[in-house]
């Protein structure tokens, strides 16, 4: 009877919800983590799920005139899919971001590698010196690039000072080429940073285990240190991939009638066209295209894993 | 076949990082088909050496010879050499018969033969079933099967092993020695192994080298090295000891006689290394368990001392006495076997009793 007393909640609704509150965060860690996470979930719902769901909701409306009509439909989409040169673009798009994303890579591995293995000391100084580009302005960045391709540009006046060539090249502005090494120049140091982690954090034994057993330098790389580090490869190429495909700037600015992107015609549907709902819709394909060629590169590499084993 | 006494054989090998010198002149002879260790405190050398013998470190100067073949600078990847890590390293992107077959990929065997040799390897570190078990679902001591296995597959010459046992638990580092043992005896290979731990080193090889400071300071098997320890440091670090200063008074029939303080005067055996000479500083060492604890006066002519326990512990197996005697600084350990149930009663700290020993318990080692 006494212990009862001593052990009873305390009386009360209040105390009783108390009681069924408090043990419901001690007993339950999977409620403590939502807990933890609840500002960032805040944050996400906010600033992502939201404008998506917006975005979804005004790629179902049609525009007429000045007015938006609200029934819903799929007409934007149908109109999307029925346009060979939306799909093109689409297309190109990815496969400019798939060719960026490539070249990106190529050109981080070697400087993560670098890092990672050959820098006995100070590894941060370089990740700072070599990230340092990445503060300056985007639009600084991709202005050097005019620059130094432009028709009165770097090269061309170098070559033309060397006498290499007589008349300005052109073909070096204003294409595709000139979109993927302006993107693939300033999304390298972000690129840089999940490779490097992914080699930084591998045990130096077994790179030794593989020489001990017999493999060459080269064989060494290709069957450890390259299958360990696909991760941070993957994780570069994701971060580079898909904020890529959406970019109008550098299209713009560097990329001439051929380079053009989807990113250029989904700002000119919100702006000059003035129809939110077909731009929305475009937005929402892209990102489904975006969507199943991540998962196909990521199906992809882990086949290649496998394989390689 | 005559089995080459020679089989390794390193040179006055040296290596120094920046000033420091991690092996200075080492030289050694390995015979093909010992279980050869090096032993020493962290720091002295051992590790280096060892990935000196893998390929791992590049030798400052002196040679390094394999069955008669110059290896002093042959890359790691060419060495009829292999190494167990100390962590294993086991590819974790691997399974187990993967990481096994690691090594065998480019000796252009057939796929037939990779895999009867892969289940050879299997069955002789006693992993069967466990194949295609990925890198992470097994145990501290099946990791360290594979990485033997995944060694011993290629044949090599020579094993090395980096403190084999340090990554497992007690139980297991114990059976694990027995279990090592075994396998090299049955392989028949050459192994040269690392370690820190004395038992390990006495438990399982035939000869050990006790290094210092980056130099080789003994070469024997177990038991000398224990009972005829050629230095003080040696015979400290491994076992304990009870050192007592002493002097050279006389010779007297090959024996040498010391005035060893509150020992006395005794007749010892002179170290092999040559006999001191009269008047030279020298240490008369006794282990605990060579020592005898008395209540009574021993009879005369007994090597005997008096003293006052100071402080006993029972250990079990033993019991551990500490006494303490005029004239020293240290209280003598003494060891003794709890060879009856009723062996730890009967004495009381703070009460007068004799120590005892043979001649041949106490050694006379240099300074």
């Amino acid at each position: 009877m006494t212990s009862e007393a001593q052990t009873a909640p305390p009386a009360g609704t209040i105390g009783r919800l108390r009681t069924v509150v408090k043990g419901a965060i001690f007993r339950n860690a999977g409620l403590r983590g939502y807990i933890l996470l609840s500002p960032t979930l805040l944050v996400l719902l906010g600033a992502m799920c939201l404008p998506v769901g917006i975005l979804a909701v005004y790629s179902l409306w049609t525009q007429s005139g000045v007015e938006i009509d609200h029934t819903l439909t799929l007409a934007n989409y149908l109109k999307i899919f029925n346009k060979p040169s939306y799909m093109l673009l689409i297309g190109k798009s990815v496969l400019i971001s798939l060719t960026v994303t490539l070249a990106t890579v190529l050109l981080a591995y070697p400087i993560a590698y670098f890092i990672a293995f050959k820098i006995k000391r100070h590894k941060i100084v370089w990740l700072i010196l070599i990230t340092i580009p990445f503060v300056t302005s985007y639009l600084l960045r991709v202005f050097a690039w005019k620059i130094i391709l432009g028709y009165n540009g770097i090269i061309n006046s170098g070559l033309k000072w060397l006498g290499v060539i007589d008349q300005p090249l052109t073909f070096l502005l204003h294409n595709p080429t000139a979109v993927v090494i302006t993107l693939a120049h300033a999304w390298a140091p972000i690129a840089i940073l999940p490779i490097f982690v992914s080699l930084e954090k591998m045990d130096r034994s077994l790179l030794e285990a593989a020489t001990d057993l017999g493999d060459s330098p080269l064989q060494r790389f290709l069957r450890v240190t390259l299958p360990l580090s696909i991760p941070g490869v993957v994780a570069a190429a994701m971060l580079v991939f898909i904020p890529t495909v959406g970019d109008y700037i550098t299209p713009q600015l560097v990329g001439g009638p051929d380079g053009m992107m989807v990113g250029s015609l989904m700002h000119a549907m919100f702006f000059r066209a003035n129809d939110w709902p077909l731009g929305s819709a475009l937005a929402i394909v892209s990102a489904l295209a975006i969507t199943v060629t991540s998962l196909g590169v990521w199906f992809l590499t882990k086949q290649a894993r496998e394989r390689a084993v | 076949m005559e089995k080459r006494s020679d089989f390794v054989s390193l040179r006055d090998v040296s290596k120094h990082f920046g000033t420091v010198r991690a092996v200075d002149g080492v030289s050694l002879d390995i015979a093909q088909g010992e279980f050869f260790a090096l032993l020493g405190p962290s720091g002295c050398g051992k590790t280096t050496l060892l990935r000196i013998l893998g390929g791992f470190e590049a030798s400052n100067s002196g040679s390094v010879h394999i069955d008669g073949a110059d290896l002093t600078i042959e890359p790691a990847n060419q060495r009829p050499v292999n190494m167990v890590f100390q962590n294993y390293a086991i590819f974790p992107h691997m399974n187990v018969r993967q990481n096994i077959a690691y090594g065998l990929r480019k000796d252009g065997l057939s796929k037939a033969e990779i895999s009867q040799r892969v289940d050879e390897a299997v069955a002789t570190v006693k992993l069967e079933g466990l194949g295609d078990r990925g890198s992470h679902e097994i145990s501290g001591g099946q990791r360290q099967r594979v990485a033997l296995a995944r060694a011993l597959i290629k044949h090599p010459k020579v094993l090395l092993l980096d403190e084999p046992l340090s990554a497992l638990d007690k139980n297991l580092r114990e059976q694990m020695r027995v279990e090592l043992r075994a396998l090299q005896q049955k392989v028949g290979i050459t192994f040269i192994f690392v370690t820190h731990d004395q038992e390990e080193a006495l438990s399982m090889a035939d000869r050990i080298a006790v290094m210092f400071e980056g130099e080789v300071r003994q070469v024997d098997t177990p038991a000398r090295l224990y009972e005829a320890p050629a230095s003080r440091e040696v015979a400290a670090f491994i076992g304990s000891m009870n050192f007592f200063d002493a002097s050279v008074v006389g010779a007297e029939g090959g024996k040498i006689i010391v005035d060893a303080g509150p020992l006395g005067k005794m007749s010892m055996a002179p170290p092999e290394e040559g006999a001191p000479v009269k008047g030279e500083a020298v240490t008369v060492g006794i282990r605990p368990e060579k020592l005898t604890l008395g209540e009574a006066p021993p009879s005369a002519g007994a090597n005997a001392i008096k003293g006052k326990l100071t402080a006993a512990s029972y250990l079990g197996e033993r019991n551990h006495f500490f006494v303490t005697v005029d004239g020293m600084d240290e209280p003598i350990s003494v060891a003794s076997q709890n060879s009856s149930p009723m062996d730890h009663k009967g004495w009381s700290e703070g009460g007068e009793v004799w120590l005892t020993w043979e001649p041949a318990g106490a050694r006379l080692l240099r300074a």
